[in-house]
């Protein structure tokens, strides 16, 4: 063995000054990690104004995605807006409608809470089998951030709610106008109005200056750039309820009001664009897992395709309708691998196979698709998604 | 981080807890101001399937046509049947159960409602909220016809007979049922040992071969094919010998800091091999100034001429750079370097 000149020759970062504190006044990461950003699938949509990017999972750790990395959802692009200009504005079902400017909001007790994101369609490419080769694209419109924000109930309550109020309509000011209906017990419990993720200002594309946040149900209604909410006694079926986001099953009718996230899980590496690239011996198998319902107290993993399972080691906060991470540690004798996790939430649920879900939903559904991942490792430890038997 | 329920808390702290759940409780804290009525009448624009929201107004098939072919069918299609990855905005009946199920207003939309509301806050795509309510009438009624919903051309759509018109599909949606249909199965305590006989892998993603490759490689690519271009282009003017070798001697006074030819590395300047015709700020590992730095984002080139402009004023010209040169004040001499350097490729 020669003596290694990563240790035996001095190099340039040891010799010369680095740059001084002035030089980032907001850090970026290491140049070397360039490679870690969101990308985009071009052929899934006719325009990146009106499209998705996807979260890089097998390049991240511990349960908070990065601000920088959260995946995208557009549907007019990214409404650029002056919070100085910006208004919150209550009507409806309410004795009195209210107009909140960004101070007003921030008035209000504020709590902290951290809350996946997954979109609704998340995985929805696989329904008909395996296709792309990278959990960043089959598994990354999703992230977990921690929001600081007014929960709704306080600001309904400010406006007052009329007794015959049974559902809101937030709406967001970008071009699209986003809107959803949501039941009113749901904006009651633990829906909020937040301004910062991860302790600073809401990025642009994820709604600067105020989104809703609505733990555990589908990322398209948490309406970004959110300017009114109103309150009615009847959902609105707009275009992203009726149109878009509801579930076609093969008998030709279709479920609506999908709302929460069942319990689901991947391995982030190794995966397809993560490989084992240190051959046989010691081997860290690690993922994600979440539900919509509550908190994920336990993880299985398997190495040969679901023959035996093993209980991976969860670790991190566990919070509610949050990420959470889990590990598999073992020795790796070099022979293939068929590699899957599957979640628990602390309802009792059980993460389904991708089959067990076709048998109910068909192929059609593009939503909710929550089975089962498999990635197949190589002897050369290449991986690979595949489906099994 | 504090938990997200009593429940989840640490003992100590489900008091605090719960004391800032009750913080904001039924009470009012006299914060916003009331909306007027003009400010809800410019913001309340959502309709609902029982006419809610609807506005004042009409519109024809034919005044529909004549819109629809201006702002519409260069994505949906001159009959709806949508252009390329654009949305079909007629077809698909009888598709719904089908391999290939095709959702359109026609064979997927509930409720007519949804046309008009979406077409009035959303569209056209990139100039939304310019329609007037009389043509978002006449849009949703051409869009009808389209669909073979009226037949006459001469249907008129408004306020009146809106909700008159229902949509085919709308009896074919029901409200989630996971709870009852799936949940008995999905909520079984799984097996852990010997689960299986055999497992065979029935489909891979590489067969499909639809994954996006790394950007950055391409993007690499595609720059180490314009510079083998441009490195072509300019072999075509050769350099003049003996301005190269005066170039040469001009070049000690930088090699104190900058390193050019086979192995060049970066020292207190980055080497300067292929430095004219690069990017300023472009060398891989070498950490520049910020001065630098947002004349990258600028777009800035060293060319001939900016590169002689910024060695005979290195400060002035530009503003807060690291470069402890004073200058290279003689025209000939700069010509020089400048042919000198040329000679030295990326």
């Amino acid at each position: 063995q020669q003596p290694d000149p990563a240790i035996t020759e001095l190099p340039d970062w040891s010799r010369y000054n680095g740059e001084g504190v002035d030089a980032r006044p907001y850090g970026s990461p290491s140049e070397f990690e360039s490679h870690v950003v969101r990308r985009n699938v071009e052929w899934l949509t006719a325009d990146t104004v009106s499209s998705v990017n996807f979260t890089p999972l097998h390049e991240l750790d511990g349960i908070i995605t990065p601000n920088g990395l959260c995946f995208e959802r557009h549907h007019s692009g990214i409404a650029e807006i002056d919070p100085g200009q910006h208004r919150l504005m209550i009507n409806g079902l309410v004795e009195t409608p209210l107009v909140f400017t960004m101070e007003d909001l921030m008035r209000f007790p504020r709590e902290n809470r951290v809350y996946f994101l997954e979109c609704a369609a998340n995985s929805g490419m696989e329904w008909r089998g395996a296709q792309l080769n990278g959990c960043q694209y089959t598994h990354g419109m999703i992230h977990n951030v921690q929001y600081t924000g007014v929960p709704l109930r306080y600001i309904l309550q400010e406006a007052g709610l009329k007794s015959s109020a049974a559902w809101i309509l937030p709406e967001g000011a970008d071009a699209a106008a986003m809107t959803r209906s949501i039941p009113l017990e749901k904006a009651l419990d633990d829906c909020m109005v937040a301004f910062k993720m991860n302790g600073e200002a809401l990025r642009p594309e994820q709604g600067y200056p105020v989104r809703l946040v609505v733990p555990g149900w589908e990322g398209n209604m948490w309406v970004k750039w959110l300017r009114r909410i109103e309150v009615g006694d009847k959902p609105w079926h707009h275009r992203e309820e009726t149109s878009k986001y509801t579930d076609l099953f093969p008998s030709g009718k279709a479920r609506r009001f999908t709302w929460e996230m069942d319990a689901k899980s991947v391995i982030t590496n190794p995966s397809p664009q993560a490989p084992i690239a240190h051959g046989p011996g010691r081997t860290i198998i690690t993922g994600i897992a979440w539900s919509g319902r509550g908190t994920i107290p336990r993880v299985d993993v398997t190495l040969d395709g679901g023959k035996n399972w093993h209980q991976a080691r969860m670790s991190g906060p566990s919070f509610n309708k949050s990420m959470h991470r889990f590990y598999y540690e073992f020795d790796w004798d070099g022979s293939p691998l068929l590699l899957q996790s599957r979640a628990h939430d602390s309802t009792g649920y059980v993460q389904p196979t991708k089959e067990a879900l076709r048998e109910i939903r068909g192929e059609n559904s593009i939503y909710h698709n929550n089975g089962i991942q498999t990635w197949y490792v190589n002897e050369k430890g290449v991986v690979e998604n595949v489906e099994v038997s | 981080i504090t938990g997200d329920s009593p429940r989840q808390a640490q003992a100590p702290f489900a008091a605090a807890f719960a004391a800032e759940q009750a913080e904001g409780e039924a009470r009012k804290f006299g914060l916003g101001r009331p909306a007027l009525p003009e400010e809800l009448a410019a913001w309340d624009i959502d309709v609902r399937p029982d006419g809610e929201g609807l506005p004042e107004g009409s519109g024809t098939v034919a005044e529909g046509e004549e819109i629809y072919l201006q702002k519409c069918a260069s994505c949906h299609g001159d009959f709806g049947e949508g252009i390329g990855r654009w949305p079909a905005l007629s077809g698909g009946g009888g598709t719904l159960s089908s391999e290939d199920p095709v959702k359109t207003v026609g064979s997927y939309w509930p409720f007519l409602s949804t046309v008009y509301d979406y077409v009035h806050r959303a569209m056209p795509f990139g100039n939304a909220q310019s329609l007037s309510d009389d043509e978002v009438y006449a849009l949703t009624a051409y869009i009808l016809y389209l669909n073979f919903i009226v037949e006459d051309y001469d249907f008129e759509l408004s306020k009146d007979n809106f909700t008159e018109i229902t949509l085919p599909n709308e009896g074919q949606f029901f409200v989630d049922d996971r709870e009852e249909v799936e949940f008995e199965e999905f909520k079984r305590e799984p097996c852990m040992k010997n689960c299986k006989e055999s497992v065979e892998i029935t489909m891979r993603a590489r067969v499909l071969d639809v994954t996006p490759e790394d950007e950055a490689a391409r993007k690499e690519r595609e720059a180490a094919s314009e510079e083998t271009q441009v490195a072509a282009a300019e072999g075509a003017s050769e350099p003049d010998p003996a301005l190269v070798e005066e170039g040469e001697k001009v070049f000690r006074q930088c090699k104190a800091c900058h390193q050019v030819g086979e192995g060049a590395e970066n020292r207190v300047g980055p080497h300067l091999n292929g430095v004219v015709g690069r990017d300023i700020a472009a060398v891989d590992g070498f950490r520049y100034s910020p001065a630098f730095q947002s004349k990258a984002e600028e777009g800035f080139t060293w060319t001939e001429e900016t590169l002689a402009a910024y060695l005979k004023d290195p400060r002035g010209y530009i503003e807060g750079n690291r470069m402890a040169y004073p200058g290279l004040k003689d025209e000939d001499d700069l010509k020089a370097v400048i042919a000198y350097l040329k000679t030295f490729e990326e």
